[in-house]
């Protein structure tokens, strides 16, 4: 073990002064995920739209729209949403740019509504902020699109004569609507935000290149001839295995811990419990250890290592959803990326998020780093046979 | 007491049977030359010495210690320098031999003083890569020696060096073997393998073809030491007197010129001259021509050692 710690501790040595490392481990990976959550990231999560409502009706239908389908968009931290008096006020804080949009709930709503009449929802938005205001359209607009099948209902239900009181009526109308809503809030919260998302599936992608240089310097050095060296050393040869495999253990580690510190502060990422991330980021590190040590072992020369290791890190990389969920492309690529370990970094980071258990991720990974692991020595033993 | 023993040694890469039944012995503060074209299996016999190659068949035996039974002590008496660079590029001169001084568990004063035994402790702080082909080779060499090995190990450890680099590593070498270190040497410039090794074998296609010290290769061949001399004034006359000197073996007269056939050029000559200007000719010329190893060599393999 104390020759082990010798040959990793001289791998991180040269590694420390390799700039292009540094580069790959953490600058590219940090701009990348920025990059992409910048331009693909959805728009509730690039920027916060504040919006006001003015509530001149104050009946049912008013309330069920401000309380849940406002209150439900709020809580996902996408906007933000305070209640004025007036419509005036409301316009004026638009016209200000203190608010993105404005939604101005009628006074009669309530009434027009159950009485089968035509309603509407005006919204009123900063020509700044098209974005935003489009954003409140669509939630208005939905929101109209299900009050006209309630007014549909309402009105089928009072010819029919089964009831015709106007307030159980609302009551009824009012109960159909939130449900969908709270329906796909509970599918949302077992997704990651889409910064974190972006800051966890490039983490993971580079934590797979970031971990090559270990196993791939045994090649290299048998190349340059360092390996008779160590060979020749009185040494034994499950040693110079065992640093290698420390040193990109050691690397994966560092650069992946660095990137969720630097995805937290400087893109506002929300990587999770820090028990559950550290479980997850050290089966994550021992799995890609493990598949890129045979990739290498399987490789005549560094340089061939290199190569099938690239295209190895972006076939499993895109199986596992670090660049876009691939449970959105369904078919067979949702069921071919569970074969990618990244599948179930991401996926046990969503658990964390979502309250679950990040262990069956957890135990995923881990099973790919005694497989990988056990092939790849079985391999390697070759490139230091005698 | 025979530092390094080596018997039967063979190795086979696919088709090609590298290390043939090789077999030799090195004494303390001896230096054994391993002389042989290129592919000869100077290499191969070397890595399976070092324990870096497992052997097909045979046995390495480092001071009594047998490298198959007791590997990683074996190890450790033994030094090796490979024939390429085996230097980290991106770590100073000092921080490789550290590296290795700690793997082999040599003491860190060590350091220091192999860096002033190849002279570059003044550079020891700049990384490897910024060396000279000289001074890589200098600590190529250094790190074979930090452990104080009772066999030292080298691999063609001047190639492609400039003259006052080669001076340095062979005068080590010379030191160290004076030092009681049995040293076991490749090489293809011959110069340096007369210079330096106290017995050499010459190895082809895998197999020791001869083994022995200079002299005793060259007898062998039935090789000798011949001067050439160009003469004015009585040939004939000039022949007998010449003939007569005690350590003249033979003399043929071809044109102005004679030839003669003796035990050693360099102890002859004088006596051959005098017999000869006493017999009243002048010697307007003499050449000799001593069979040295690149004779040998080229006599026992039909190859130039260098190609
Ligand atoms: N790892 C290997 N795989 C296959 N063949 C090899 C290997 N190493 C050496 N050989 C072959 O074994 C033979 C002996 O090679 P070796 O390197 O021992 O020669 P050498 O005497 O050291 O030559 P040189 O003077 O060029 O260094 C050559 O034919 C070489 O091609
Ligand atoms: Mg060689």
């Amino acid at each position: 073990m104390r020759h082990a710690l010798l040959i990793a501790g001289r791998d991180l040595r040269e590694r420390a002064r390799d700039r292009t490392a540094y580069l790959l481990a953490v600058v590219l990976p940090l701009g990348l995920a920025g990059i992409f959550s910048l331009v693909l990231g959805n728009l509730a999560d690039g920027e916060v739209f504040h919006y006001v409502v003015a509530d001149s009706d104050r009946g049912e239908i008013a309330r069920t729209f401000t309380g849940d389908v406002l209150g439900q968009a709020a809580s996902s931290g996408a906007i933000e949403v305070r209640s004025v008096s007036s419509e005036q006020e409301a316009r004026a804080l638009v016209d200000d740019g203190a608010a993105t949009a404005a939604f101005l709930l009628p006074a009669g709503l309530t009434q027009d509504v159950l009485a089968g009449r035509a309603a509407r929802i005006e919204v009123v938005g900063d020509v700044d902020a098209p974005t935003g205001t489009q954003v409140a359209r669509s939630l208005a607009g939905s929101y109209a699109d299900r009050l006209a099948a309630v007014r549909v209902a309402v009105a089928a239900t009072v010819h029919s004569g089964v009831t015709t009181d106007p307030s159980l009526l609302s009551v009824e109308a009012a109960a159909a609507l939130p449900q969908t809503a709270v329906a796909t809030d509970t599918t949302a919260r077992r997704e990651l935000d889409a910064k974190t998302r972006y800051a966890a599936g490039m983490a993971v992608f580079f934590l797979f290149f970031a971990v090559q240089s270990g196993v791939t310097g045994l090649l290299d050095e048998r190349r340059t001839g360092t390996l008779a060296r160590l060979l020749a050393a009185p040494v034994r040869r499950s040693s110079i295995l065992a640093g290698k495999i420390l040193t990109s253990v050691a690397v994966g580690l560092v650069s992946t811990t660095l990137l969720i510190f630097a995805t937290s502060l400087l893109m506002g990422a929300h990587w999770g419990n820090p028990a559950g991330v550290a479980l997850l980021v050290v089966t994550g590190v021992l799995a890609a250890t493990g598949v890129m040590a045979v990739v290498a072992a399987s490789a005549r020369t560094a340089e061939q290592a290199s190569g099938w290791q690239a295209i190895t890190a972006i076939v499993l990389g895109a199986l596992g959803g670090a660049f876009f969920p691939v449970a959105q492309a369904g078919g067979l690529l949702e069921q071919l990326s569970p074969i990618a370990p990244h599948h179930w970094f991401l996926r046990g980071l969503a658990d964390l998020a979502g309250g679950g258990s990040v262990l069956p991720a957890a135990a995923a990974m881990t099973a790919f780093a005694v497989v990988t692991g056990s092939i790849a020595l079985v391999l390697f033993r070759k490139v230091v046979r005698p | 007491m025979t530092v390094l023993s080596c018997s039967g040694l063979r190795r086979r890469f696919g088709d090609v049977l590298a290390v043939d039944d090789v077999s030799f012995t090195i004494g303390e503060g001896e230096t054994y030359g391993l002389l042989g074209p290129n592919g000869a299996g100077k290499t191969t016999t070397i890595s399976m010495i070092t324990g870096v190659l497992e052997r097909d068949a045979g046995e390495v035996v480092v001071a009594g210690v047998p490298m198959s039974t007791r590997t990683v002590a074996a190890k450790r008496l033994v030094g090796y320098v490979p024939q390429e660079l085996a230097l980290y590029p991106d770590l100073t001169g000092r921080e490789n031999l550290r590296f290795f001084a700690s793997l082999h568990g040599a003491a860190r004063s060590r350091v220091e003083h192999v860096l002033g035994v190849v002279g570059l402790a003044d550079r020891a702080d700049d990384l490897a890569r910024e060396y000279s082909g000289g001074m890589k080779r200098r600590l190529n060499v250094a790190i074979g020696l930090l452990h104080e090995p009772k066999l030292l190990v080298l691999d063609e450890p001047t190639a492609g060096v400039d003259p006052q680099s080669r001076n340095q590593i062979i005068e080590n070498v010379r030191t160290l073997a004076a030092g009681g270190m049995a040293v076991l040497y490749t090489t293809h410039y011959m110069e340096e393998a007369e210079r330096l090794c106290d017995r050499v074998g010459v190895i082809d296609s895998g197999r020791l073809v001869a083994e022995g010290t200079r002299r005793e290769l060259v007898e062998r061949l039935g090789e000798r030491d011949r001067i050439s001399l160009q003469l004015e004034g009585d040939l004939a006359r000039a022949a007998a007197v010449a003939g007569a000197v005690p350590s003249v073996h033979g003399v043929s007269a071809h044109g102005h010129g004679l030839e003669l056939v003796v035990d050693d050029a360099r102890e002859a000559l004088p006596a051959v001259l005098s017999a000869i200007s006493t017999g009243g000719a002048v010697v307007r010329a003499a050449e000799f021509d001593e069979p040295n190893l690149e004779t040998v060599f080229l006599h026992l393999t039909g190859k130039a050692l260098r190609e």
